[in-house]
């Protein structure tokens, strides 16, 4: 598995606001390495959020994302407690879930 | 023929300050840009990884960090940043936070010093142990006001020895750190440059490093910066965790005494 991602979810009024902080490389595959190779491309494909059993969000990116991506989002309901779920899944097949309580 | 004169002046006035007025307002907005992106600072993954790196058994002696002495006594991370670089009897010398973490590695984790200073400034293809912990370390500082003594005689020298440096001038280019960064108002392209010789100035400059570069998608930190800044006087290389590099912290970080620590940040 992929290095851990960074997830804070607060409660504001009726929704929740989520901010995520993945680590990722998101190789474009346009890049050049200093012996003048094409650095291949390497990157997240498919971000999905669920809280409770739900899909919050579901984002397909492409490598217009920068380096370690920063997603924030807000979806309606979510307690104090309960928790929310990040998983991706990039180009190379690598994928990464973590969890976060809503505070 | 006078009042045209007059009105002709005036013109001028107001074109000369414009381009002021319109150079404000852009490092202002410059200046919101950066407190937008502090909230999704990819610093924290570094300071994560550091946190981990830190409890993590490593070394010949398969040993963690967790008994290393940053000053405040063995394993005691929060608030040691703001007050290096100091005195440490045990190597007998004056130590910045990376030739401590150095000392440490090799001291409790077996590591040889070649080892331990290995790959210091990371890449996308390795990424810097160094880096990790030091993003760990000067996070736990975060907030605490600079506070470095220079009650010790060494401590005064290195003092005088940094002083000595930021204001030697060589290189092909004859600079000195202060011809950058002795004057009010400079800067490098788009670049404000901190006033190094004056109070606000050293406290900024100094209190807002380690910090990620966005656009090197790196931590840099304080040996890095110091480093570079040789390579752009096209002076010779710094050497990594150096007395010069040690002195020459020692003088720029007793001079943001006072000042909270407010990094890991963010930067260009």
């Amino acid at each position: 598995m992929a290095d851990p991602m960074k997830i804070r979810a607060n409660v504001v009024g009726d929704s929740t606001e989520v901010k995520v902080l993945m680590n990722h490389e998101m190789e474009t595959g346009q890049r050049k390495d200093a012996q003048g190779k094409t650095v291949p491309a390497w990157f997240i494909q498919n971000v999905t959020a669920t809280w409770n059993g739900k899909t919050v969000l579901n984002a397909q990116w492409g490598p217009a994302v920068s380096k370690n991506p920063f997603l924030a989002f807000k979806f309606k309901g979510g307690a104090k407690g309960e928790k929310v779920q990040i998983t991706w899944t990039d180009s190379k097949g690598d994928k990464r879930t973590d969890e976060a309580t809503i505070a | 023929m006078i009042g045209t004169f007059r009105a002709a002046l005036a013109v001028a006035g107001i074109a000369c300050a414009v381009p002021l007025v319109l150079a404000q307002s852009a490092a202002d907005e410059i200046e919101k840009y950066r407190r937008a992106l502090q909230d999704g600072n990819p610093a924290e993954l570094w300071e994560a990884r550091g946190e981990e790196m830190w409890k993590a058994r490593a070394g010949p002696k398969n040993a963690s960090l967790e008994r290393c002495d940053l000053g405040k006594g063995p394993g005691v991370v929060k608030g040691a940043y703001a007050e290096l670089p100091r005195y440490f009897a045990d190597a007998d010398r004056v130590m910045d936070l990376e030739s401590r973490l150095v000392w440490c590695r090799v001291a409790l984790q077996g590591m040889t010093e070649a080892d331990a200073k290995r790959n210091p400034f990371g890449s996308p293809e390795r990424k810097a142990d160094m880096e990790a912990l030091v993003a760990y370390v000067t996070g736990e500082s975060r907030g605490v006001k600079m506070n470095v003594s220079l009650d010790h005689p060494k401590m005064r020298e290195a003092y005088a020895v940094g002083e000595k440096i930021f204001f030697f001038r060589g290189g092909p280019h004859d600079f000195a750190c202060a011809t950058c960064h002795g004057e009010d108002g400079k800067r490098i392209r788009l670049q404000d440059l901190p006033n190094l010789t004056s109070k606000a100035g050293a406290q900024k400059g100094y209190t807002t490093w380690p910090a990620y570069r966005v656009s090197q998608g790196e931590l840099r930190t304080f040996q890095w910066r110091l480093n570079d800044c040789f390579r752009q006087q096209r002076f010779p290389e710094l050497e990594f965790t150096s007395p010069a590099s040690v002195a020459l912290t020692t003088f720029l970080a007793y001079n943001a005494n006072g000042a909270a620590f407010d990094a890991p940040a963010i930067k260009r």
